[in-house]
């Protein structure tokens, strides 16, 4: 008697909580778009990384291809070692160029691939050679500087 | 009736911390029988009856029903022993979330695998011995005190027990749900066979039901007798109790300094 | 004088060990209720009888103080974001601070005072009236039949209220800068969406409130189970988990965060 009303409303709960946490991951974080397990592994060496943050996009022509997911300190080369998750749809030739950008004025930083020429493409756990690295501010600065000094 | 004792309490002693509750209790209980344990308020009754289930542990003696001591009894053991037997509260206890009806199946949904045909009827005839069929589809809340009292005894004789103690059943009652109670508890025992215990203040009614009387003061069985021995007992204690007087060995006033002394009247005469 | 100080002194030094006695206590109940949990297990409709009780009457506070938390932080978030231009930001300012923080510790916070509360006054209010104690005379251990139900409807429970508070707040958001503000629907969800990393957002917040679920039912049922007999019993009880929950709902909060977010931007 009762307790079918009672099985019923908990139904409807229980069905509003999986439908919320179908909405928090696929339109609030929009888990289809990008998928983790189809993908590979990319590392680059940076001479200076500025404000790079793992997690932090990386983008071909303005789109989003991958995410940088380790940063570490290299003692070998005393640079800085950037590993990125790439979306297993896009391959890059192995003279691609990735160089650290920054979104707007003062946005968040990411990692800009200009593709190369090569036949060879990318694979698994390869090296990006061709490296470029973040704008700082003052060395920018002392750099127009030096050129103004110059120039005179 | 020359029936087996179902209930032996030898030399029972149990201690709050320090405080004694019991000292060296004797009882014996027979199969059928209906007994009261009478006593003050505080005087350890409902003590008795929890040392009785096996709620707690005795400091010395023991409590032995059909043949096994219930102390040295393992926790499954014990629930099992539990079984045969059933508890009224002083209020009933029963379950406020569920109705009259499912509070009498309780137990035989959660002890037994009967189809629910058969629960059904197993609890329209328990309700019917306490006369209450027609409110099997009412909730606790809807009874009065005596009604829920009687669905409480239907919920304690589910499963036919051996023994039912009866903590406190007449309190609050007026006197027609009273001697109403009073007769379903003589009723079930001569008809079923089973022994109960009541614990309680109500001297007058009790003495109409049981057959055996125990006065329990100060941790120690103060008298016993039948109904008859005990209306007729000079014992200045039992008198007192049965007689509803207010001083005698049982005192009015609780232990106290002199009262002059107490309102300071002596300090200023000096 | 010294006296007086000596006397506060060990009162002080009464109540840590009283604490540290209940804590011990209340760990040993703990482990009771999930060393019993087998039956209600086996017999589920027990627990659905109490996933009604807390999570479908918990719902209505959870759906509308979502939404107002989500309006609420769609309009200051507007507001601040406007200053520096980034207002299309507001999307991923609503989303981010639900699912990581608001969504499990505010869903928390109301479920400890709507479905905890209400679990430790049942109990209690069943322990007072000798119900539990009848239950064990018909040898049926009350904190299998009773507690461990309604303990595992509340960790049930939790996470999806948690959930279900996230996307109010995100549709109140919606709802106040897209609607009323005029912001670019396109912009709200994308940048959203570019934003919230399942893993570390959306899953670490699910993680969150399964906690919470498990530190507030604990805390109400064992409250429940340890009130004395009495009214003011059965009050002090309520209160104190209502008070106990909301503390270790924050600390834990600050806990988990430190060791979810430690090193991510």
């Amino acid at each position: 008697m009762q307790r079918t009303t009672m099985d019923l409303w908990v139904g409807f709960f229980v069905t509003a909580g999986v439908a919320a946490l179908m909405v928090l991951s696929l339109k609030v974080g929009n888990l289809n778009a990008y998928n983790p397990s189809q993908s590979y592994i990319i590392t680059g060496n940076f001479e200076n990384i500025g404000g790079l943050k793992v997690r932090a996009p990386v983008k071909s022509a303005g789109v989003v291809v991958g995410r940088v997911t380790d940063i570490q300190f290299s003692t070998q080369t005393y640079d800085a070692v950037v590993t990125m998750s790439m979306d297993s749809r896009f391959t890059f030739p192995t003279d691609t160029f990735a160089s650290i950008l920054t979104s707007g004025l003062l946005g968040e930083q990411y990692i800009g691939l200009a593709a190369g020429g090569d036949e060879t493409m990318l694979k698994n756990g390869d090296k990006v050679m061709k490296t470029n690295s973040a704008m700082v501010l003052e060395e920018l600065i002392g750099r127009f500087l030096f050129n103004k000094a110059a120039e005179e | 009736m020359v029936s087996k004792a179902l209930i032996e309490i030898n030399g029972l002693s149990f201690s709050y911390d320090t405080r004694p509750i019991l000292n060296g209790i004797d009882m014996s209980m027979r199969r059928g029988q209906v007994v009261a344990i009478m006593g003050g308020s505080g005087s350890g009754k409902t003590t008795l009856l929890r040392l009785i289930s096996g709620a707690i542990q005795p400091t010395a003696g023991h409590v032995k029903f059909a043949g096994e001591v219930v102390h040295e009894l393992s926790r499954d053991a014990l629930f099992k022993l539990r079984r045969k037997m059933g508890m009224l509260f002083q209020f009933g206890a029963l379950f406020t979330d569920l109705s009259v009806f499912d509070n009498v199946a309780f137990q035989m949904r959660e002890h037994t695998d009967l189809p629910e045909s058969m629960i059904r009827d197993l609890v329209l005839m328990k309700l019917h011995a306490v006369g209450l069929r027609g409110a099997h589809h009412l909730m606790p809340n809807e009874l009065s005190g005596g009604m829920a009292r009687r669905v409480a005894l239907a919920r304690s004789i589910a499963l036919d027990p051996m023994l039912i103690m009866y903590d406190e059943p007449f309190t609050g009652l007026d006197p027609i749900s009273l001697s109403v109670i009073g007769n379903l508890i003589r009723r079930l025992s001569n008809s079923l066979g089973i022994t109960s215990i009541v614990v309680t203040h109500d001297v007058q009614e009790s003495l109409k039901i049981v057959d055996y009387v125990y006065f329990i003061a100060d941790g120690v069985i103060a008298a016993q007798g039948t109904p008859k021995e005990v209306r007729e007992s000079v014992a200045p204690f039992v008198h007192q109790f049965v007689h509803g007087e207010e001083d005698g060995p049982v005192p009015f006033h609780y232990p106290a300094q002199a009262y002059p002394q107490d309102l300071g009247l002596e300090d200023n005469r000096v | 004088m010294s006296r007086h100080i000596l006397s506060a002194i060990q009162n002080i030094g009464h109540r840590a060990i009283e604490s540290i006695w209940r804590l011990g206590h209340a760990s040993r109940f703990f482990v009771l209720v999930l060393l019993k949990s087998g039956t209600s297990l086996r017999r589920f409709n027990l627990v659905i009888r109490e996933l009604y009780f807390t999570g479908v009457l918990s719902l209505i506070i959870i759906v509308v103080s979502g939404l107002f938390v989500g309006m609420v932080l769609g309009l200051q978030g507007y507001e601040t974001l406007q200053k520096y231009g980034s207002e299309s930001a507001v999307g991923t300012l609503v989303a981010l601070s639900l699912v990581r923080e608001l969504g499990p510790v505010v869903a928390a916070l109301l479920f400890a005072s709507r479905a905890g509360s209400a679990i430790t006054a049942e109990i209690g209010l069943m322990k007072a009236t000798e119900q539990l104690a009848a239950m064990g005379m018909m040898a049926v251990d009350p904190v299998a039949r009773v507690v461990a139900p309604r303990f595992w409807a509340g960790v049930i429970s939790m996470p999806f209220l948690a959930a279900i508070f996230s996307v109010m707040g995100v549709y109140g958001g919606y709802l106040v800068t897209v609607v009323f503000i005029g912001v670019d629907e396109g912009t709200y969800w994308s940048q959203m969406q570019s934003a919230v990393d399942f893993r570390f957002d959306i899953l670490n917040g699910f993680i969150k409130s399964c906690f919470f679920g498990v530190a507030v039912t604990a805390i109400a049922v064992f409250e429940g189970y340890d009130a004395p007999p009495t009214a003011e019993g059965v009050s002090g009880a309520t209160t104190r988990t209502v008070v106990t929950s909301s503390l270790v709902i924050l600390g834990l909060d600050f806990i988990l965060t430190a060791f979810m977010f430690r090193g991510v931007s």
